[in-house]
């Protein structure tokens, strides 16, 4: 039996992404139809019985984010959609914008329909040049059938999508900096608090949700919180688009029901990664992106749920899964993630700007025999210590986690290139 | 936004290591630790300045998290116990102290701001014996343009401050940061120099930096060659607001009024005679003062707003050329000074004004901007030549061994230096108002303000004002400090809803007691020295300037009448709506 679940992902590939008959042809728009007759509480406590967890990499529970935003009385409201996945190793959001942007489109028509907003706004990543100009034509295809724009469905309700590019930056998908980039303000992170959902977007409430997460609220309204928990884990219901990179002998975008699935299965099954390329033996593989944890042969058998993967010291952050085998050395693989992290970070905060940097020179001292020093390997112990618990935001929060999880399993490693008699002498 | 704004009336009861404390809402873990005793480090937070929280050396602990918050940036909440101080804590700030200094000239012993940088008091305060992370390439050299400002962007630390007040209170955005991660940094658009773009050289930047980035240029060595020469003969003025701070320098209580030590001081460095700004004070309120009237009585450009403030005429040029009309044509009282010390004095002197060194000492970087502008030779020579700012003399004086506090007080030399009480409030916002009125009010009326204490348009709030009754007409005034108050006046001006018929403006928050070459402060202590200058003008015996018996015998011996020829040569002037910039390209 299949261990896939197409969901999210139904009907990709299998229409005209851009037609809006074709989309009502496999269940589309049944779900905003359901939703007008509804009131507000009523969609959000389908959202919160289906425990949808953020799919963007936080996994924050939506339900309680609706809720809470619900509840703030100033007005206008705005809906944005964190479309910038930049993940390395990360191309699931581009299924959905790419293949299947009516039914993201028609998540984000429900939630303006639940806040009584009157406009919503696509965040795409600036690489996705062609799928960007697809949206805007898929938005124009649904106006032109009365599904967005003016009196959407004869209800009174009026609801504009507007499509906006990123320009590049990796700190932009953290959603502070993403809608700094929307007002035209330079991609940098805010503090926090205030939140976004009473501070957000032109200083007014707003609710930032993910790619899938919002793609995901056709089917919950459509099947029910309660059956949309049955098809996932007890913890967090639904499926989850996981994408298999580097040396995985196959390689896209797979969606998984919740906890239901191992990492092993999403690996070696032949339906998803079916092994490692060229049948060389797996070393590690690396979770939710380059801000995620590095995971062991040894931790194979745990199940695909946000509970069981942080029970394990993993996490499913975006839902990459990068396979890297046997001939990879893990320092060098670390020095590739810290370039990208000293690439990305904003630099406006010491422990992302400067510790990637001081991480970067430990690494590559590590990489050259007898270079690196017992200082080294302390200094590196309290960069990561430092970085994760004082950054200014998620990016710097968590650009040691590989490194952190790394150390634990790899640590035979890490020590090779460690000069003894400078240790000594120390 | 407002649904979240936090209640102060509301109580929020916490702890901070254990002890119980009870704060309104809406503050933040800093002040609330502040209250049961602990000073948790901080090096981007300013108590005057926007939250940024950067630097992340205040984290602190809530409720056992693992992540930890900013100190500065982070309001209470009910119930929270946070923790300030565990070996956790204090590790992970000596790391970011360790990656600040790794990323930091290591050139304390010959930094402009050694023993005064707030970097290095972290390192004292931390004990930091060593930096265990390697130290990066931090060699570039200086920028310097128009011998006003120096920015060192190798000792930069990142904090945001210069920026937040250059962009936020003083709305120039000469400054930002940009480009990203190891290449983040302070600096101008397209990495212009200062003088090619907004920058009215107020100098809040330098006041702000906690480290040596940004700093006055140092011209300390010209005046010590100029006393140094003996043909020289090197003329001293102070402005008001230097002597009310100068002891800051020398561990006096903030505010304390230094003048007679500050002249003696001025003497014993070598100054041939020690003047004062505030006589040349007088003489401003005298012109301006007839200004307003005849603006009034003929008809001319309304409101009239004051020129006293450099940075503030640098701003007018820059962002609103045409609006200049509304400027009194008034030299600032150091350009008045310059002229007449080098026509005035040498006539009733015999000196030879080509031997005169004539420096100023001023609260302000805008001044040495002002002093260089091409028209500011009315005397036929440079009028003002060099201009140190308060820490400049601070430093001289250091230099010389002056043991500051045991000094005996002396007065200024005659014949340019009795003063009134009117001229020594000039150095706080307003206070150019409050000694016009005195003198306007009287011309007028025949009769004296009462009271004569002005007490509406004193205190450092960002707008102030008042109507006064000129023998039945209402004239309506209006007292602005900083440059974005100074902004939204004249967006009023320009907008035609501006009802005030004289306006004051100070370029920097506070007025002159907060100016960019002050001793470094906050907020708080511009007030006490902002005390100070109304207590000066309590205690001395004239308290109006057309009572200066030396201003009385300049127009009587020299210049004949306010507003007469003399005085349009040599104490007005004109300004150029092609900016700032105009004045620099084609001066020097």
């Amino acid at each position: 039996m299949s261990k896939l679940m197409p969901l999210v992902s139904e009907g990709a590939g299998k229409i005209n992404p851009l037609s809006v008959s074709d989309y009502i042809g496999v269940g589309g728009y049944q779900a905003l139809k359901k939703a007008v007759g509804m009131t507000p509480e009523q969609v959000i406590g389908e959202v919160k019985k289906a425990k949808l967890l953020g799919r963007g990499g936080a996994a924050y529970p939506s339900g309680s984010k609706w809720e809470h935003l619900l509840h703030i009385p100033e007005t206008p409201k705005y809906i944005v959609c964190n479309a910038d996945e930049g993940e390395p190793g990360t191309f699931k959001d581009k299924l959905i914008l790419g293949k299947l942007p009516l039914k993201l489109i028609e998540g984000i028509t429900i939630a303006g329909f639940v806040f009584g907003a009157k406009a919503g706004y696509i965040y795409v990543r600036g690489e996705y040049r062609k799928i960007q100009k697809q949206l805007i034509q898929a938005i124009e295809n649904a106006k032109k059938e009365n599904y967005l724009g003016d009196n959407i469905l004869g209800k009174g309700f009026n609801f504009d999508i507007h499509i906006i590019s990123g320009a590049g930056a990796y700190v932009c998908g953290e959603n502070s900096a993403l809608l700094n980039s929307t007002e035209g303000k330079v991609g940098r992170p805010r503090i926090k608090p205030p939140h976004l959902a009473e501070v957000g977007l032109f200083l007014q409430p707003t609710l930032v949700n993910n790619v899938e997460s919002l793609s995901s609220i056709p089917a919950i309204v459509l099947k029910g919180g309660d059956e949309f928990l049955k098809i996932g884990h007890p913890d967090s219901g639904g499926t989850k688009l996981i994408c298999l990179s580097g040396h995985s002998a196959k390689t896209g975008v797979f969606e998984i029901p919740l906890g239901k699935v191992t990492i092993r299965d999403a690996i070696y099954d032949a339906e998803m990664g079916g092994g490692v390329k060229d049948g060389k033996k797996l070393k590690f593989f690396h979770l939710g992106g380059q801000s995620g944890p590095i995971g062991s042969p040894d931790q194979l058998d745990t199940v695909y749920s946000y509970t069981d993967l942080r029970k394990a010291g993993l996490g499913v952050g975006s839902g990459a899964i990068v396979v890297m085998d046997e001939s990879v050395s893990i320092i060098e693989y670390l020095k590739g993630v810290t370039e990208f992290f000293i690439h990305e970070s904003c630099g406006k905060c010491v422990p992302c700007r400067e510790g990637n940097k001081q991480l970067y020179a430990i690494l590559q001292k590590l990489s050259v025999p007898g270079a690196a020093t017992e200082n080294d390997l302390s200094n590196l112990r309290r960069l990561v210590t430092t970085m994760t618990a004082a950054s200014f935001c998620g990016l710097g929060q968590t650009a040691a986690v590989a490194l952190n999880t790394a150390w634990k399993l790899f640590k035979a490693e890490f020590e090779a290139n460690v000069s003894k008699t400078a240790a000594a002498a120390a | 936004m407002s649904h979240h704004k936090p209640d102060p009336s509301k109580s929020v009861n916490l702890t901070i290591d254990g002890l119980p404390v009870t704060v309104p809402e809406g503050t933040t873990i800093l002040e609330a630790a502040r209250k049961v005793g602990v000073h948790i480090p901080v090096l981007c937070d300013h108590p005057d300045l926007h939250k940024r929280a950067v630097c992340r050396i205040c984290v602190v602990e809530c409720d056992g998290g693992g992540k930890l918050k900013a100190a500065c940036a982070n309001d209470v909440w009910e119930g929270v116990k946070v923790v300030t101080n565990s070996p956790k804590i204090h590790a992970i700030r000596k790391t970011i102290l360790e990656l600040i200094l790794a990323d930091h000239p290591q050139d304390c012993l010959t930094c402009i701001r050694n023993q005064k940088c707030e970097l290095q008091a972290l390192a004292i305060q931390f004990g930091l014996k060593e930096i265990t992370f390697p130290q990066a390439d931090v060699s570039a050299s200086p920028n310097i343009d128009t011998n006003t400002l120096v920015r060192d962007m190798a000792k930069c630390v990142k904090c945001g401050r210069c920026v937040d007040v250059c962009q936020e209170i003083q709305s120039v955005r000469a400054i930002n940061t940009a480009h990203r991660s190891l290449h983040y940094e302070v600096t101008t658009p397209y990495d212009q120099q200062l003088i090619d773009g907004p920058c009215v050289y107020c100098g809040q930047c330098a006041a702000v930096c906690p480290v040596g980035a940004i700093y006055e240029n140092d011209q300390t060595n010209l005046v010590w060659k100029a006393i140094d020469d003996p043909d020289r003969h090197v003329v001293v003025q102070t402005a008001p607001a230097v002597r009310v701070a100068l002891g800051d320098e020398f561990g006096l209580p903030k505010g304390a009024i230094t003048t007679g030590k500050m002249a003696t001081a001025l003497r014993r460095l070598g100054f041939t005679k020690v003047f004062d700004t505030d006589w040349s004070a007088d003489v401003t309120i005298l012109e301006e003062g007839n200004e307003l009237l005849q603006r009034l009585e003929k008809g001319g450009k309304l409101p009239m707003i004051t020129s006293c403030s450099p940075g503030w005429i640098n701003f007018c040029e820059v962002f609103y050329p045409d609006l200049l009309g509304h400027l009194s044509t008034c030299k600032s009282p150091q350009q008045m000074f310059g002229a007449l010390v080098k026509t005035y004095y040498p006539k009733i002197s015999n000196v030879d004004p080509a031997k005169i060194t004539s420096v100023s000492i001023m609260p302000c970087t805008a001044k040495k901007f002002e002093a260089q502008r091409p028209e500011m030779n009315a005397s036929g020579y440079q009028d003002v030549d060099v201009v140190l700012t308060t820490r400049e003399l601070a430093r001289m004086i250091k230099l010389a061994g002056l043991d500051f506090e045991t000094l005996p007080e002396t007065p200024f030399d005659p014949l340019l230096g009795d003063s009134t009480g009117a001229a020594v409030i000039f150095g706080t916002s307003g206070g150019v108002m409050e000694a016009a009125l005195r003198t306007v009010y009287e011309v007028v009326t025949k009769e004296p303000l009462a009271p004569l204490d002005l007490e509406a348009v004193r205190g450092h709030q960002g707008l102030k004002e008042v109507v006064v009754d000129l023998k039945g007409t209402k004239v309506k005034v209006l007292v602005a400090n900083g440059l974005s108050n100074a902004r939204f006046v004249m967006d009023s001006i320009r907008a035609g809803t501006c009802d005030a018929t004289f306006i004051e403006i100070m370029c920097c928050p506070g007025g002159c007691v907060g100016g960019g070459g002050q001793p470094y402060g906050n907020s708080q202590i511009k007030l006490q020295r902002k005390d100070g200058l109304y207590l000066a003008d309590k205690q001395l015996p004239i308290r109006k300037s057309h009572e200066n018996p030396e201003v009385v015998a300049l127009y009587k011996d020299y210049l004949g009448a306010p507003l007469g020829e003399k005085s349009h040569h040599l104490l007005h002037t004109h300004y150029s709506t092609e900016g700032k910039n105009h004045w620099a390209k084609t001066g020097h």
